[in-house]
């Protein structure tokens, strides 16, 4: 056997669990079909680490958000990712709507979540969110609530996953599983994997997996879910803010990013394609109207880009974390909101199954190393300590992203990180070079010119994200005939 | 930290900071440039069509040749400047902070400052176009640098949204080049860049100009495959069946420019509604001793008017220095300039009173095409200018050149609103008086 685990797919699901399982003695491999983890569902969500009241209490996932949740502190200690809990807000805008607040905050008290508050003074709610509408008649206050750059999150963990020892396979698109002796044997394009035990965390793809595998129990829809961002410093918001939420979803959220942002969606629209990550007119609208009841302010003139991206809904309804009939295959699926707030208390469930149903007995490892330092940024710099670290390393002196103000060293950094960078995309979410207002309108070629030197690549085969998205095609006409020259004059020096 | 002190420190090394730099060292005083890229001259270099110098030299150059001019004087008046060099904070009290690679960072106290960052592109996400999010999707300004300085394409067949001069350059560029531009689509009635550009970009080469329409949709997941065009009601919105589908590698976006004044936000100076800082007929902002020219401070349509914008800064940045930086400050009488009918913005957005009767320089566009209109600057409801004008469009910036005799304007003039009328409008006004 090559590895006593695969993981299949690089999603936050994915890569939490390779992350977990990295604390004990077990070979373990992820694999990811995109140029770059983090590039499904996880790159396409709201960033939202939800207090836990929402979920129906017959399903899995309100225990496991709740105790998701609590996990957050003690991972964020070792990990360092950007996460702030500064609450959210459910608010309420007619009278009927209050009985359903009172709901929610006396079940969620009575399961743990912690700080539940009902405000009705209508001072004290324009106090906490000056923003928010003034038809709200009262606000359902979660203080455990929080926002999370979801993809950072996710290269943090497989970062750490990476520097315990899991090796991470990039554009290795599972494309067959076979059942062998005591295991499996995984074929991907580039090459075959086997392994003692499989673990499914394929997001929308995880039901194709399982079915591969020779577990077929369940099923996964796409529901899209558009957004739009707008630019930094055009309006501020204190909370996450939520309406009443509909049966197919939480509703559409105004809500503050990170990194000063705001974004509102998404919208919930079931499809059929499940790569169909298009935004529409029909959609964008729709957020805008939805947001503009939270929020009247919006600053709709400073709308820096749109975006979509699919949850992966399963025909439960739930959260599908369990060990199948071919033993040693483990799905972990139809994680939709709230999985991302729960995804320590889904590792732990994977641990659990591993070790009750599969009788594997984990030992931990001598060498762990829990803890991922956090990447350094220009913007956390004193003005003293920048002028320290040019002189160590002149990178930090050169600015890439005049946006964002990321240096060159920010970007190399990224490149050469464990997991790194290989593409546009891949510089874009792990510093933030490109995600200013003018979208990497000037700093493209600067980045594309970085990876190609880093990466010992052709400039003009620098992609956006992998395979056939390339930027280039040809170099003009006059480039060509200087490098035909060179080509000559190399032939006659031979 | 590396420090030094400069009368003025000049931010920006294209058009308008070169300009300005070499008005202000003429007048003696002693000037540093800072340019964040890797040579001086900005976005000019890349122009590299002809159409430049008209006014200004007489004769028609390419964008590098009219730079050229420029680099070469600030060389020959040994103007220093500092190129990588990237400001980070500018204070009010006039303390630049910037950074490179060799110097680490340095911090400049300056007497003066002028802004002469210029302007980006108008992106995709800033007008909200849906679909999916492929690579093949440019700005047209991020294609003229891959084209004309990287010396790379970035695909062969091409439509363009928006009709911004940028992008039929760049339409006629890649026809040269022997790619297909299949159309310019504009969701206005009529071009949103200079007329001769429309003739000689893309009516000279036969590229279809499709008015009144806009992309609903992007194809294609990870390169563009085509797009989806529709035809839009006067308030911009898609008619419902009126798609068309048209197979393309490549978009680019030519959808307007904005000014780039994050710089000018963070030490603290007012904007106006084009995005320019607020400023007076000195161009002098709304902080003392801090002065904007070119499109930092509004989107100009010929590097001439640049040019000139930045001369009068560089003059100005001088005159502050030897007459008023170490006064106490005069406390200022200042007229607003209101953009009234049809006009989109002006500069400047005051004028001091006691300037009344000097040289005044004011810019303006209007907001809608016109035909046979008078342009008026009114007190109240007493017209104190006026000049007639066959058309107007907003693509070309309006010019007024004018002095003000004292008694004309009243000694307790607050405000002076400017308007593009229709000349029948004017003549019912008339009669009505």
């Amino acid at each position: 056997m090559d590895y006593d685990v695969i993981i299949i797919g690089g999603g936050v699901t994915g890569c939490c669990i390779a992350r977990t399982l990295s604390r004990y003695d077990l070979k373990i491999c992820l694999l990811e079909k995109e140029a770059d983890i983090a590039s499904g569902t996880t790159k396409g969500n709201s960033g939202v680490v939800h207090a836990g009241y929402a979920a129906d209490r017959k399903y899995k996932k309100r225990e496991f958000c709740i105790r998701g949740n609590k996990l957050f502190d003690q991972a964020y200690k070792e990990l360092n990712f950007p996460f702030k809990r500064i609450g959210t807000l459910v608010v309420a805008l007619e009278e009927r709507q209050i009985k359903d607040l009172v709901y929610k905050r006396n079940y969620g008290t009575e399961d743990g979540v912690p700080g539940l508050e009902i405000i009705i003074d209508k001072n004290r709610i324009k106090q906490i969110e000056p923003q928010l509408t003034d038809k709200a008649i009262a606000v359902l206050h979660a203080p455990s609530g929080g926002i999370i750059s979801p993809y950072e999150f996710t290269f943090a963990l497989a970062e750490n996953a990476n520097m315990n020892g899991v090796e991470f396979f990039r554009e290795h698109e599972v494309i067959g599983i076979n059942k062998i002796v005591a295991g499996f044997e995984v074929k991907t394009k580039p090459r075959k994997f086997t392994s003692r035990i499989v673990i499914n965390a394929a997001g929308l793809y995880s039901a194709e997996i399982s079915r591969m595998a020779g577990a077929d129990t369940f099923e996964i829809y796409p529901r899209r879910g558009e957004y739009i961002l707008f630019d930094k410093n055009s309006i501020h918001l204190n909370k996450v803010l939520f309406p009443m939420p509909t049966r197919l979803s939480k509703g559409i959220l105004v809500s503050p990013t990170i990194h000063g942002h705001v974004f509102i969606g998404p919208n919930a629209d079931n499809i059929l394609d499940i790569e169909d990550v298009s935004t529409t007119i029909r959609g964008l609208k729709e957020i805008l109207s939805g947001g503009l009841k939270l929020v009247p302010n919006l600053p709709l003139n400073a709308a820096i880009r749109n975006f979509a991206g699919l949850r992966a809904v399963s025909n439960t309804m739930d959260f599908i974390i369990e060990a199948t009939e071919m033993v040693g295959f483990v799905n972990a699926a139809g994680i939709l909101s709230p999985g991302l707030t729960a995804i320590f208390a889904i590792a732990e469930e994977v641990v659990r199954i591993l070790v009750e149903d599969l009788g594997e007995e984990l030992k931990e490892k001598e060498n762990y190393n829990s803890y991922r330092p956090k990447p350094e940024h220009l913007s956390d710099f004193t003005k003293m300590k920048l002028n320290q670290k040019i002189k160590e390393n002149p990178a930090w002196g050169r600015i890439i992203c005049r946006c964002e103000t990321i240096p060159e060293a920010e970007i190399v950094n990224a490149i050469h990180s464990p997991v790194g960078a290989t593409t546009v995309d891949g510089i874009k979410f792990r510093c933030r070079a490109g995600m200013g207002r003018c979208q990497g309108g000037f700093c493209k070629p600067r980045v594309m010119e970085i990876l190609s030197r880093e990466l010992n690549i052709p400039y003009k085969e620098v992609t956006k994200r992998g395979k056939g998205s390339h930027y280039l095609i040809n170099n003009v006409l006059c480039i060509e005939l200087t490098e035909d020259k060179k080509e000559s004059k190399g032939v006659t020096e031979k | 930290m590396k420090s030094l002190d400069v009368d003025i420190a000049v931010i920006g090394a294209g058009s308008a900071g070169l300009g300005a730099a070499i008005e202000a060292k003429k007048q003696g005083m002693d000037v540093l440039i800072l340019e964040r890229n890797d040579e001086l001259g900005g976005i000019t270099l890349q122009c590299i069509h002809n159409g430049f110098g008209l006014k200004i030299f007489k004769e028609e150059i390419t964008g590098p040749e009219y730079i050229q001019r420029f680099i070469d004087e600030v060389k020959e008046l040994k103007i220093p400047y500092k190129l990588d060099t990237m400001v980070i904070e500018i204070t009010e009290d006039k303390e630049i902070y910037a950074v490179n690679k060799k110097e680490g960072l340095l911090k400049i106290k300056a007497k003066a400052i002028i802004l002469a960052m210029g302007c980006r592109e108008k992106t995709r996400g800033a007008i909200n176009i849906p679909g999916f999010r492929p690579a093949g999707v440019y700005t047209a300004g991020q294609a003229q640098r891959f084209v004309n300085i990287e010396g790379y394409l970035p695909g062969k067949t091409y439509v363009i949204l928006g009709s911004g001069d940028i992008g039929m350059i760049m339409a006629r560029r890649l026809t040269w080049l022997g790619c297909e531009v299949k159309a310019v689509v504009e969701i206005k009635s009529y071009v949103s860049g200079l007329i001769r550009n429309q003739v000689q970009c893309l009516e000279d080469y036969n590229i279809p100009l499709i008015l009144n329409h806009t992309i609903t949709k992007i194809h294609g997941k990870d390169r563009v495959e085509g797009i989806t065009i529709s035809s839009v009601d006067q308030n911009w919105d898609q008619i419902v069946g009126s798609d068309e589908y048209i197979e393309c590698d490549s978009i680019l976006l030519s959808v307007g420019l904005l000014p780039e004044n994050e710089l000018t936000t963070k030490a603290g100076a007012e904007l106006s509604t084009n995005g320019g800082p607020v400023v007076d007929n000195y161009l002098e902002t709304t902080i003392d001793g801090i002065f904007a020219c070119g499109n930092v401070l509004q989107v100009h349509d010929l590097v001439d008017n640049v040019s000139a914008e930045a001369k009068r800064a560089g003059e100005n940045a001088a005159i502050y220095i030897k007459e008023r930086s170490n006064k106490e400050q005069i406390k200022k009488d200042l007229i607003k300039i209101v953009p009234g009918i049809n006009v989109g913005y002006v500069k400047p957005d005051y004028v001091n009173f006691s300037n009344l009767e000097n040289l005044l320089h004011f810019h303006l566009r209007v907001k809608e095409p016109d035909r046979d209109v008078i342009i008026v600057i009114k007190e109240v409801n007493k017209i104190v200018y006026q000049r007639v004008r066959s058309f107007v469009i907003p693509s070309e910036m309006i010019e007024i050149r004018t002095k003000f005799k004292s008694e004309v304007i009243s000694p307790n003039c607050r405000e002076l609103k400017i308007e593009v009328l229709p000349v029948s409008l004017l003549e019912v006004i008339d009669e009505v008086e």
